[in-house]
């Protein structure tokens, strides 16, 4: 075979496969064009706004893009950049409001934010104070309180009822089943009103951060299980054999073969579970109370929540008060990723 | 027919060379109790027979092969003899299975203890992905939940591997994932793994069928070596393999029924002169 290149020399690597500048012109110039043509539209038509330009946007572009290929290729070619277009587009539209949220949550929550918020209370302040007056350290405890006993209650019941479904398949798992998918399509205001009526009105047990993560937990644990079934099914059934076949009981190999090769999944499970309640505000209407001052206590007495605080605020209405609750928000935000950054460096690397 | 007819001449032929070349071991010649005795087995899925009368007696120390195409139940076959048959939901079973006299699906029997003398090694290579090299290797011993003082854990990984042959390559990283090994040292570690708890028998499941020609003669070199304090039993679809690595050879075929033995002797006789002519065909290449 003959060849042009010295033995032993490497040629330069190269990306072939990538577009040269120049061969992204076309694409470029449709899409001014589509821009222009979109701002020519919004003009002669009564569609007005960044909304009315985002409509004319997409399917204009869309069917340009088309066009193009269609025109410098084939059609198999065309379908593919159509498709492509329309994932884009998706995507963007996913995008677009999470994107907003955040940005509108971190510049309205920042102007409240300062240090004092965090040690004071409103026990001495009224929503409609300034915001330097005042703080929501009780909202972030009785939060941090919720948390933690939902996830004490709900985390043990969801995974073992998850590897009750996977493992042992015991009777009345398409039952359970059942029951699990029933749950998570509860409204959460159900659960609040259940804990209500099932505990505060017929029990001596008066309303504290426990009775507020019982209604949470009843939306948590439906999200905790199926989340872990979803892992555990993942599991290679080789693996529980391997440890079946070296002598193990069932019991040996789901704790020491089958839940660490399941631990990230897990993990993911319990943040699912955490978000999941994180921002619930209707169930603890009833069942937490609602108290402005900071109350350490989570099983005695009435405490409170940040989604609570917020709530509060918005209700008001007023400029201070709303206010307040864009920082609660962010607070809430905020916590909800610092915990979530927590479990995700405690939790296992992977391998 | 002609080409048959050569391929019937050079193939048994070669096989048979290898076959005999090896010299077979004679039943009872280690200290290793009286081996394992399958008694008139049948298996079923639901209500379909998979397995029907199988008897064939392992004697220890020797390294027996189960051929024959598949879906004749060579598997099914040797996942009876740990009890793994049972796992699947709608299986079934008839027969007994006695390891040095004892059933092992009498009643009373602590199944754990049987599959600790019986060990598996399977068809895909299944390391441990939570644990580290060492720490698979070890895995039986906190699976069983079985005593061993720290300071012997050191030598039975070392021990262990050194038997599967793997030492060598992994001694400077027993910490590492077992995932981070190649197919072929991968099933090594899964043999270490099976041999730290000391089993009187092994169960091989087609255990090369995934691994490179490499790989399966670091395993059939751990097969020999082992074979000298164990026993052990391979399903094999490599003609080649079995002719190299066993004592004795039994053919398993099905005619669209359920599966059963058509021939057992030593393997070089199953390769050199079968008794049955669909053995014969087989082991000729002529079809399966």
């Amino acid at each position: 075979m003959a060849t042009t290149q010295a033995i032993g020399a490497i040629p330069a690597p190269t990306k072939p496969w990538v577009k040269r500048p120049l061969q992204r012109v076309p694409s470029l110039a449709l899409g001014v064009t589509a821009l222009l043509l979109a701002g020519l539209i919004v003009e002669v038509t009564p569609l007005k706004g960044k909304l009315g330009y985002f409509i004319v946007f997409v399917p204009l572009v869309t069917t340009l893009q088309y066009l193009l290929a269609r025109m410098r290729a084939s059609r198999k070619v065309a379908e593919d950049v159509l498709v492509s277009s329309l994932m884009w587009t998706a995507a963007f539209f996913v995008f677009l409001p999470t994107a907003s949220i955040l940005a509108t949550t971190v510049t309205k929550g920042l102007q409240g934010l300062r240090f004092s918020i965090f040690t004071d209370t409103m026990v001495s302040a009224s929503f409609t104070d300034p915001i330097e007056m005042g703080g929501l350290l009780h909202a972030l405890l009785g939060t941090a309180y919720l948390i933690l006993l939902s996830v004490i209650i709900s985390v043990p019941l969801g995974i073992l009822t998850a590897l009750y479904l996977t493992e042992i398949k015991g009777p009345g798992s398409g039952f359970i089943q059942f029951i699990v998918q029933a749950m998570s399509g509860v409204p959460s205001v159900i659960a609040g009103l259940f804990v209500f009526s099932a505990v505060i009105l017929t029990t001596p047990i008066k309303a504290s951060s426990l009775t507020g993560s019982f209604a949470l937990a009843i939306l948590m644990v439906p999200t905790v299980t199926r989340t872990s079934q979803e892992v555990l099914v993942l599991i290679p059934n080789d693996l529980r054999e391997a440890g079946l076949a070296l002598g193990a009981t069932q019991w040996k190999t789901v704790a020491l073969v089958v839940v660490p090769a399941a631990r990230s999944g897990l993990i993911t499970a319990v943040i699912l579970g955490v978000a999941r309640i994180a921002g619930e505000t209707a169930p603890l209407l009833f069942v937490l109370g609602g108290t402005d001052a900071l109350n350490q206590n989570p099983f005695n007495g009435f405490n409170s929540g940040l989604p609570l605080y917020i709530w509060k605020g918005f209700l008001i209405g007023l400029p201070e008060s709303v206010q307040r609750a864009w920082t609660g928000i962010l607070v809430l935000l905020i916590l909800v990723l610092v915990l979530f950054t927590i479990a995700r460096i405690f939790g296992p690397k992977k391998g | 027919m002609e080409t048959s007819d050569t391929a019937k001449k050079t193939t048994p032929n070669s096989l048979a060379s290898v076959a005999t070349a090896r010299s077979q071991k004679k039943p009872g010649t280690a200290p290793l109790g009286s081996g394992l005795e399958a008694r008139k087995i049948h298996a079923w899925f639901g209500k379909h027979l998979a397995l029907k009368d199988v008897s064939l007696d392992f004697s220890s120390g020797t390294v027996t092969a189960l051929i024959g195409p598949s879906g004749c139940g060579k598997s099914t076959f040797i996942r009876t003899l740990n009890r793994m048959h049972e796992f699947i939901p709608s299986a079934a079973f008839a027969g007994e299975v006695l390891l040095d006299n004892e059933d092992i699906y009498g009643s009373g029997v602590d199944v754990t203890k049987i599959r600790l003398q019986i060990g598996m090694v399977f068809q895909k290579p299944n390391p441990f992905p939570s644990m580290s090299i060492g720490e698979n290797v070890l895995s039986g011993i906190k699976l069983a939940q079985l005593n061993i003082p720290k300071s012997e854990q050191n030598d039975l990984v070392e021990d262990c591997l050194i038997r599967a042959g793997l030492w060598s390559e992994v001694k400077d990283r027993l910490d590492a994932h077992g995932g981070s090994l190649s197919g072929g040292q991968q099933q090594r570690l899964c043999i270490a793994r099976s041999l730290a708890v000391k089993p009187k028998v092994l169960l091989m499941d087609e255990p090369c069928s995934a691994l490179d020609p490499g790989s399966t003669l670091r395993i059939e070199e751990t097969i020999s070596q082992l074979s000298s304090s164990m026993t052990i039993i391979i399903v094999t679809h490599n003609m080649q393999q079995a002719a190299r690595v066993s004592d004795y050879t039994a053919f398993f075929l099905s005619d669209g029924g359920p599966g059963e033995v058509i021939e057992v002797g030593p393997t070089s006789q199953i390769f050199t002169k079968p008794r049955d002519q669909r053995t014969e065909n087989y082991v000729s290449g002529r079809f399966g």
